[in-house]
């Protein structure tokens, strides 16, 4: 009997390669739903859950807060600027307040590394993890492995480049951890500054020059440079950067094979990527987003169904 | 455990047999009609009794489908095992059309609710009726009756009914599986 592992979607080094498979079956079936005339199920009527970002974002709270009312589940926003954290409330008793008004499950973000795993450990409801800091954000890593599959067959064999600010990413980790417990191969690409130091030791092959990546990978996932991240200085420009790494038309007409581009957004164009590489046929950046939809409803809904 | 064989391969094939005969009497030339069967089970018998019916009326172009209930079942959060979806295949519209959904047995009646409450998110049939292969009798959590019956039986609540099909790598056979 095919059951998911965990009780909480806290990172993707927690699941395995068949709770990850699961999540694509079930979210197979959701993206049909979402793509038909009445694009909602009944399943969660009796489930309420909390979107709690203490962190900005748009992309994820609302893929969240669609997935949640395509799937019927009552829901309620929380972002800490309008909120008693600004108070002085703890993070604990913040969501413990939450709780008592019988919530089931909270989707959070947070920019501290950890905060999820830490909740988990306190409260009585399943968690899912929208972000914690630089550490994980596993739907990002479910919904950009589901989007690989859809477009390419598989993940297995696949050789994925993430080319941008390793460092500060956690799209970056979710997404190596990820791709490789699905057996694809995984490249990081940019600038010594914004890779870490050992990330050799996670498994991944490590490539300073754009060119030589694009010509080895497969997909190419182009991430944001995350600026307010970045409490100092790590590349002296950003049309520096984008001259070094930036994804235009050029070079992606100079290889000899087609690759495809993804990008977990919010785009910054003509930094990573150019708009006509990013609008092209190659790019499945919209996909991602659709497919975000599908991913969340299949982590809700498997972690509900619990 | 004690299996108790109600239907062999060559009576089985009899009543479905049977039950194409009946589906046309009532159905006629089946235009505005849609065959669809239930997943995960009752897709084995739909696929037999839309392959009979073409043996019978010729090839032709029969709306057919498949229907996955998952997210409609009342038993979601109810300590049951996790419900894992399966495929679902309409790839025409419900509106106005007669239905007839198919599914191998028919106990409380609970997943033809969610059947029904599936196939209204695709439109508004004009009729749907029922046609099952096994109809436990009087075991009905449910106002839900059978318009198609292959064979009615009586059961005890902790009996199971099993049907194989050969395309499950079995053979052909409903049985009823006693725990005395």
């Amino acid at each position: 009997m095919k059951k998911f592992s965990q009780r909480h979607l806290l990172g993707i080094k927690d699941i395995t390669a068949d709770d990850i498979q699961l999540v694509f079956e079930t979210a197979d079936n959701f993206k049909s739903i979402i793509n038909r005339p009445i694009k909602k199920v009944p399943s969660l009527r009796d489930v309420t859950i909390a979107n709690v970002f203490f962190e900005n974002s748009t992309r994820t709270r609302i893929s969240f807060e669609l997935a949640q009312k395509r799937l019927s589940a009552d829901t309620i926003n929380f972002a800490a600027s309008s909120s008693s954290v600004s108070k002085g409330e703890t993070l604990i008793d913040t969501v413990n307040n939450i709780l008592a008004m019988k919530v089931d499950m909270v989707v959070m973000r947070h920019p501290s590394p950890g905060a999820c795993q830490f909740l988990a450990k306190h409260v009585k409801a399943q968690i899912i993890n929208a972000g914690d800091g630089t550490h994980e954000h596993p739907t990002q890593a479910l919904l950009d492995a589901y989007s690989i599959r859809e477009k390419l067959g598989d993940v297995a064999g696949k050789k994925v480049v993430i080319v941008g600010d390793i460092t500060h990413s956690r799209v970056a980790l979710s997404n190596i951890i990820c791709l490789q417990k699905l057996g694809a191969e995984v490249m990081v690409c940019g600038p010594s500054t914004l890779i870490p130091k050992h990330i050799e030791s996670l498994g991944v092959k490590v490539e300073h020059n754009l060119m030589k990546a694009l010509n080895w990978c497969d997909v190419a996932n182009m991430l944001r440079i995350q600026l307010e991240r970045q409490d100092i200085k790590y590349f002296p420009s950003l049309r520096e950067y984008s001259m070094l790494y930036g994804l235009n038309k050029e070079r992606l007409q100079s290889l000899n094979k087609e690759i495809v581009i993804m990008h977990p957004g919010p785009i910054n164009r003509g930094v990573e990527i150019t708009s006509d590489v990013a609008d092209s046929k190659h790019a499945i950046i919209l996909d991602q987003v659709e497919n975000g939809v599908a991913t969340r409803m299949a982590v809700m809904f498997l972690l509900a169904g619990m | 455990m004690n299996a108790r064989t109600i239907l062999e391969k060559k009576q089985l094939d009899i009543t479905l047999d049977r039950l194409c005969f009946e589906l046309i009497e009532r159905l006629g030339d089946f235009k505005d009609t849609a065959l669809i069967g239930m997943q995960p089970r009752g897709i084995f018998l739909s696929r037999r009794i839309k392959e009979k019916l073409e043996t019978i009326l010729g090839k032709q172009n029969f709306l057919y489908g498949e229907l996955d209930i998952s997210f409609y079942r009342d038993d979601f959060r109810r300590g049951h095992d996790q419900i894992v979806p399966s495929e679902l295949k309409i790839d025409f519209t419900i509106q106005d059309k007669k239905i007839v959904l198919i599914d191998d047995v028919l106990y409380t009646g609970r997943s033809i609710r969610a059947a029904l409450d599936a196939l209204t998110d695709f439109g508004r049939p004009a009729k749907v009726e029922l046609l099952v292969l096994v109809d436990r009798k009087y075991s009905r959590d449910l106002p839900i009756q059978p318009d198609y019956v292959g064979v009615a039986v009586d059961t005890r609540t902790d009996d199971k009914v099993k049907v194989d099909w050969k395309e499950n790598g079995k053979k052909d056979a409903v049985h009823i599986v006693t725990n005395a």
